[in-house]
């Protein structure tokens, strides 16, 4: 009998890093004051259940995939890298209006980006988190060289406008980070997972309109969150003492906050920055990380350096977090 | 912390409580996640109607009651709880 043939197998660099965040919103800005017109809320009702000012809804000619696009040339301009470096495009959202084709080949193509792997990933609101860690581990493997994850939603597209519960939530926008290689670790290691026992806590199924039961999907993610983002922290060796970041999904500002209240009781510290994002961007489930990542390098709250701790939660019940360096 | 510790250390921390600290301790609770002070949680106040508490602080107060007398409030449960005297009953019956 002849040797079998061996296979080869290959090898990435030991860690991973994000070399460029970028976003986009659509222009429409819609206050509460907007929404009070249409439905019956008010303003004040809304900032004190869940935390927002105003929020971007897309135009209607305007899609998931164009707002992808735009989030995706402005991260690889930050970086400074040019399209056809990139081999791997992921775009993680759960509101693409076809199931075929998927967004991240239209969306690499019209970036410039040379016949990449693409694939969209559905983990609801915790996408792009889990995009992060796919990325991160596709390097270190040696499959990809630079990777390109684009949270990008068009969540109005699946709320129904007089749902008062739901559409002064939802809002549109896209947000990605492009990811390299390196010989140091800037990407902790991902700590996801799910629950699927409670899956009817918020679907779409009927007509395709975003149901959810709030005040469980708010127990679930006020009590069970924190011990994630903790655990992606000791699995990057890390302390709650060296987060200078948190960044939780935009949810419901009391949620961001219920979670950063554990994280402080475990030894956050007080001045830990705490992503407020969501009250002028709304809820914009995959996208809501990378945005308030970049609006905070933006705005200077987050610096070059800092360790930032994201933790993604939502629909599935999926949830994904992972420690960083921002860029 | 594993649930047996969690456990133990609840019951040692408060091994029975008569009803007026359950409602201390709940009137504490209150304070700390909706801003009323401590005097005005009394048994016969409505929740939502006199202390302006909705339902999402309403998740916080069973969450943080939970945590404190050691007792499960689903939320099919707390849905019924509409005065802080329900509640310190509730706790009161539910008590291990």
């Amino acid at each position: 009998m002849t040797d079998r043939p061996t296979l080869r197998q290959q090898q990435g660099p030991t860690g991973s890093r994000i070399l460029g965040v970028g976003s986009f919103q659509p222009e429409r800005i819609v206050t509460n004051d907007d929404l009070s017109k249409i439905m019956e809320t008010d303003d004040q009702w809304i900032r004190d259940r869940v935390g927002i000012i105003e929020r971007r809804f897309a135009d209607k000619d305007e899609s998931l995939v164009d707002m992808a696009v735009k989030a995706g040339v402005n991260a690889l301009a930050d970086a400074g890298v040019d399209p056809s470096e990139v081999d791997t495009v992921i775009v993680p959202n759960c509101t693409m209006p076809s199931l075929i084709p998927n967004a991240a080949a239209q969306v690499a193509d019209r970036i410039g980006i040379k016949a990449p792997g693409a694939f969209d990933l559905n983990a609801a609101c915790a996408g792009f988190c889990y995009g992060v860690g796919v990325a991160s581990d596709l390097i270190r493997a040696g499959s990809a060289g630079k990777v390109l994850v684009i949270g990008a939603e068009k969540l109005t597209d699946s709320v129904d406008p007089t749902d008062r519960a739901n559409a002064i939530i939802f809002a549109d926008g896209a947000g990605a980070a492009l990811i390299g290689g390196s010989d140091t670790a800037g990407i902790g290691p991902v700590t996801w997972g799910s629950a699927g026992d409670l899956v009817d806590l918020i679907h779409m199924r009927e007509q395709r309109y975003i149901y959810q039961e709030g005040q469980a999907v708010f127990r679930w993610a006020t009590t069970q969150i924190a011990p994630i983002a903790l655990r992606a922290l000791e699995l990057a060796g890390l302390s709650p003492s060296d987060v200078d970041v948190l960044i939780p999904h935009q949810a419901n500002l009391r949620i961001v906050e219920a979670i950063a209240k554990r994280l402080r009781a475990k030894g956050a510290r007080e001045e830990m920055v705490v992503a407020d994002d969501i009250r002028y961007s709304g809820n914009t489930s995959s996208a809501s990380i990378p945005l308030a990542l970049d609006h905070m390098r933006k705005a200077g709250t987050a610096k070059p350096g800092d360790v930032v701790l994201a933790v993604g939660f939502g629909a599935g019940l999926s949830y994904a977090g992972q420690a960083f360096i921002c860029p | 912390m594993p649930a047996g510790i969690d456990r133990e250390h609840r019951e040692r921390e408060h091994p029975v409580a008569d009803n007026a600290e359950i409602l201390a301790g709940l009137a504490e609770i209150v304070e700390e996640v909706a801003g009323v002070a401590q005097d005005d949680v009394t048994a016969e106040k409505s929740f939502v109607d006199d202390l302006d508490i909705d339902s999402l602080s309403m998740v916080e107060i069973a969450v943080q009651a939970e945590d404190k007398f050691g007792v499960k409030i689903p939320d099919d449960e707390l849905a019924n709880l509409k005065t802080v005297g329900d509640a310190v009953n509730y706790v009161s019956a539910n008590l291990k």
